[in-house]
Order: C-alpha cells, then structure tokens, then sequence
C-alpha cells in the first residue's frame, strides 16, 4: 500500500529567478514629489500661472492636512476653512492640480482601510468640486493604514495618521 | 535595459533566499491538555541524503499541540521494523504508539521513505505506507509523513504540507514570502518600497493575487509562481484590492472606487470582459471571502454605519444578511473549509480581536488576548486559525486552535511580519 508523491514538487520557486518577467507593466510614473518642481516662482510671473500656494503663507491655505475622527470621513468643522482656502485657490489657479491622498490608523482591517481612506478623499473631493473646483484638477488616492506619518502605536499617532493630504502637483 | 534590471533583481532574490533558511521562527505559546504520546524512531539510513527526515516530523507532532513526544534517543541500535520492538520499553514510558521506518536516496536523486505506525497497545500497525519525492525537497516528504501520522490518530485532516504567505517589512522595504507551514523554505515573490498587501493563494497553489502600491495607487496583480510571471489584473480608476478567488481560479472578486465609493465586483483573471458589479450598497463594500463552493460570499460593509459582516449569496436578488451585532466594528470575513466557523476581527473597548462565530448558532467568542489583531486564515483542516498582532511593538504572526487551547507564534528577526495566508495542501 505506498502512496507515491511524484507531484511533491513546490513547483520550483528557485526557477522563477532565473526567468524574466514577460509582462512587466511600464515603469511606474514618477511621485507627485518628484515631479519637475518649478523653482519658487519669480516675483513677476502672473499670479494665476502660481501651480501651488507659496510657501510660507499663513491660514488656512498654508495647511494642507484634514484630521478625523476613527472610522469617520465627515469633515469636521474646523476643518472647513482648509478645504475652502484651497477650493478657492485651485478656481482661482486653473493650471494647479491637487491629489487627495486618504490615511488611516493602524487599527483594523488593511483593506477597510484603504477603502476608509479613499471615503476620506472623496469627501475632500466633494466639498471642492461643490465649490466650483473643476473634477480634471482633483485626483484622490487612498494609502490606508499603510504609509503612517507617525509610526508609534499610541492615541496621538493615530490622530495624526487619520488624514486627508492636499498634495499640489509640482510642489 | 529594464528586462535585464528585473533579472538582477530576480538574481539578488535567490541569493538572499539561499542566504536565509529560516527567518520566521515558531514557538509554542499553550498547548492543549492531552497529547498523544508517540515515539518516531529514527528511520533506518536517515540521514543518507544529508538531512534527515524524523527530527522534521516529530517537530511537526509537537507544533501540532496534539501529541506529545516519547523519547527515544537513548536506545542503540534503534529499531527500524515492529519485530526488532522492546513493547515493554514503549508501555514502560507510556507510548501509545511507536512509529518506525526507513529511508531509501535513490541514483535519480529521489528521496522515499517508508514506515508504519505501531499500537503499543495492541502490538498491530495502525498505518503501514510511504512517500517519495525529490531529494531538495526532503522537508516536504517529512511533512506528508507527519500528515498522515495526524489524519491516522486524530481524523484531522494534514496541514503540516502546506504553505503560508506573508508580508514582512522591514524599514520601508516590503516582501511578498511564502514559505513551508514550519515557517522554513522561505522564498520571497518580490520586493518593493511601496506597500504590499492582501494576498490569496489561488485555489491550486500555483499563483498568489495581491495589491500591490508600486503604480502609486492599489491595483490587482497575480503572480505565477513557478515563473515568476506578473500581470495586473485590476488597474480601473481610483482603488483596485481586496482580492478573492472564485474556486474555479479564473474568476475574482475585487473592491474597486471605479464608479465611486468601494463595491465589490467579479472580473475574469485573464484580463478579459468588463468587470461585474456584485453589491449595491451606498456604503463601503469590500473584503469579500468565498466559500468552498463559490455560491456564497462573505464581505465586510459600512452600509448600517459601522462595518460588519455580511453574506450574500452570489448573483441573488435579495439583500445580503448581516451576521455580526457584538461591537461597532467587525471586518476581515474568514469562512472554514467546512463552512461551519466564521472567523473575523471585532473592536471591542478599544481592542481589536480575532473572533469565531458558529454560524449554526450565530454564537460568537473572542479567540485572543493582544489587541491590534488583523487577518485570520484558517489552516486547511480548519483547525487552526492564523493571524497578525502586535507584539512589543512589532508586527508578528500567531497562530491559535479553533477549541483556543493550543497557541503558537511566528516572528522574524527584524522588522514587521503581517497579511498572513494559508495556501492549499500541496
């Protein structure tokens, strides 16, 4: 009575390192960061060519993070004038464009994450698109729980993690 | 010059996996009440391919928690058959059986073993049988061993000659690995300075589908993995993850923001057709889990406010079924093999626990102690829950018993190790 395993094979993983990829995908665009960033703007360059606020400016519009509370996307009050400032900067600066990039605390499920992060996106994208923004100058993306500023395991990291980050493109 | 880049970085793969045999470690926490006393005798000529295969099935037993091992290392020459047997040594120290055997190298640089498991107490073999494969795989033989010695005594079914997935990172370097269910023979899928998450095995074991951030947004990619071959599988607009095989391995169900918020949709691995929508809720849908036999679907929504779970059947009309009340917070849906135990993870008071519901009683327990609890996988038995929790900082993988008396714990040396996944029995 031998039972015999000819198919024991773990299917060669060691082969897989010598083959070559048949379908790799074309190289991954560049990080909105890395994106060719236009030295701070001459003093004389019209201001509606401007493709991110500059820098230094104060109030609202020099904030770029949106906090929540756990497992919420509704934008609290106090955060109202952030996402206004930059409604009315991107109506003002056709030419800017901004990604929403969602976060979240690492409690819980990744993927509900990355789904609560991109709730926290939209929810940005909304209120921006509601006052007058055009939907072409907005991409949203969520990270999840996977790309924390603040990687401590205590209350005051998860605040900071629960975010909505308005990124300008060539900034 | 971009296919030669992936080539080196497929090289310098190998070499660090040569370099690291073991990297995730395993130790028994609990274990339950009553083991099995068993002896595994050494098996004649053992160690003749250069490694042997008895140490590798006793260690298998005891991880179990469900036998306990007799010694047998002071006995020279050890017995190899049942009529070279002092019975009186075995019943002295209370063996309820004694498992001898013996292994034949073959010149094609096969491997087989043979051996038969001995009733102490009625002196008659319980089990007589063999196994044989390659010579590089003789860790692979002893799990099958070691399987059939489980199912004999206990009427589990194995799980010893599976496989696992997992993510570790390290710094900001993520790894897709898979290794043996003793956490040996690591080999990693591929590495990226981007996040990695969800795996799943494919129904045979021959591909892993898992979201992958290297485009900067989530998108689906399945892995061949005796190719190496990659292809995504999902890249619409906005979010494209959560990964779930359908059994017939040419269907998955994923999440996907293109129209929106997160639902659940059904594409055709081969890239082909549009995909089709399987829930309508205006909330987040996603995480969806399968059962055996594809008809139903298990998924986490936010639909009645909070996340929970729900089941559906696939293609009906009728509105899915929720089957979690206990906390404002339950995800991760995990359906046993047998259909019968939902396992999942539940927020309660701030912690977050792997939970087991019988879904004959709709009866929920708490099956952990930690509190950052993240994706349970059921062993392919389902007998044993795998999951993800926080240690000391650190992200590392335990493992604990559907009865919750028996625990176990994997880490790796450095860094975070998290996503675990049961694959298929080889």
């Amino acid at each position: 009575m031998k039972k015999t395993l000819v198919a024991l094979a773990i299917t060669g993983f060691l082969a897989a390192c010598s083959s070559t990829p048949t379908e790799e995908p074309s190289k991954p665009a560049a990080t909105p960061t890395a994106a060719a960033a236009p030295a701070a703007p001459a003093p004389a360059a019209p201001v509606q060519n401007l493709l991110y606020p500059p820098k230094g400016v104060g109030g609202a519009l020099g904030q770029r993070s949106i906090y929540y509370t756990f497992d919420k996307y509704s934008i609290q009050d106090q955060y109202q004038p952030i996402v206004a400032a930059h409604s009315d900067f991107l109506v003002s600066h056709p030419a800017a464009k901004v990604i929403l990039q969602g976060n979240c605390d690492e409690r819980g499920s990744r993927e509900y994450n990355l789904a609560l992060g991109q709730r926290r996106a939209d929810s940005v994208r909304k209120v921006m698109v509601a006052k007058g923004v055009k939907d072409s100058q907005i991409e949203t993306v969520s990270f999840g729980k996977e790309k924390p500023h603040n990687p401590a395991h205590n209350k005051a990291a998860w605040a900071e993690n629960r975010r909505t980050d308005i990124v300008y493109q060539g900034e | 010059m971009k296919n030669s880049l992936f080539r080196l970085m497929g090289l310098l793969l190998c070499l660090v996996t040569f370099a690291s045999r073991a990297e995730v470690t395993l130790e028994i926490v609990t274990q339950g009440d009553h083991q099995i006393p068993i002896a595994v005798l050494p098996f004649a000529d053992d160690s003749a391919g250069g490694n042997a295969i008895v140490p590798v099935v006793r260690a298998d037993l005891v991880r179990s928690g469900l036998f306990s091992s007799v010694d047998a290392t002071d006995i020279h020459p050890a017995p190899v058959d049942e009529t070279q047997l002092n019975w009186d040594v075995w019943t002295g120290r209370h063996a309820d059986y004694v498992v001898v055997g013996n292994v034949q190298v073959q010149s094609d640089q096969t491997i087989e073993v043979r051996f038969r498991v001995m009733d102490v107490a009625t002196k008659v073999a319980r089990l007589s049988t063999g196994f044989k494969g390659p010579l590089s795989q003789y860790r692979m033989v002893a799990h099958h061993v070691a399987d059939a010695i489980l199912e004999n005594l206990t009427g589990y079914q194995g799980m010893f000659s599976s496989h696992i997935a997992y993510i570790t990172k390290h710094r900001n370097q993520r790894s897709l690995k898979v290794a043996d269910s003793d956490g040996y023979n690591e080999q990693t899928l591929i590495t990226s300075n981007e996040p990695i998450i969800s795996p799943r095995w494919s129904p045979d074991g021959t591909k892993m589908a898992y979201v992958s951030f290297e485009y900067q947004r989530p998108m689906v990619v399945v892995q061949t993995l005796a190719t190496g071959r990659r292809r995504i599988v999902a890249r619409f607009k906005g979010s494209n993850s959560a990964p779930a095989w359908l059994p017939d391995g040419k269907h998955l169900a994923v999440a996907l923001t293109k129209d929106s918020h997160s639902q659940i949709y059904m594409i055709n691995v081969d890239g082909t057709g549009a995909p089709q929508r399987l829930t309508f809720s205006s909330g987040i849908d996603t995480e969806p889990f399968f059962t055996a036999d594809g008809k139903t679907m298990y998924f986490t929504s936010d639909r009645d406010g909070g996340p929970q779970i729900y089941r559906t059947e696939l293609f009906s009309s009728d509105l899915p079924q929720r089957l979690t009340y206990g906390s404002t917070y339950a995800v991760s849906p995990r359906v046993s093999p047998d259909g019968k135990l939902l396992a999942f993870v539940q927020r309660d008071e701030g912690a977050f626990h792997v939970m087991l519901q019988d879904l004959a009683t709709g009866q929920s327990q708490v099956m952990t102690d930690t509190t950052l609890d993240e994706s349970p996988s059921f062993a392919p038995n389902g007998k044993y829950i795998m999951y993800s929790t926080q240690l000391q900082d650190r992200g590392i993988l335990s493992i604990v018993s559907t009865d919750g008396r028996i625990r176990q714990r994997l880490t790796t040396q450095t860094g975070d190790v998290y996503e675990p996944v049961w694959g298929p029995l080889q």
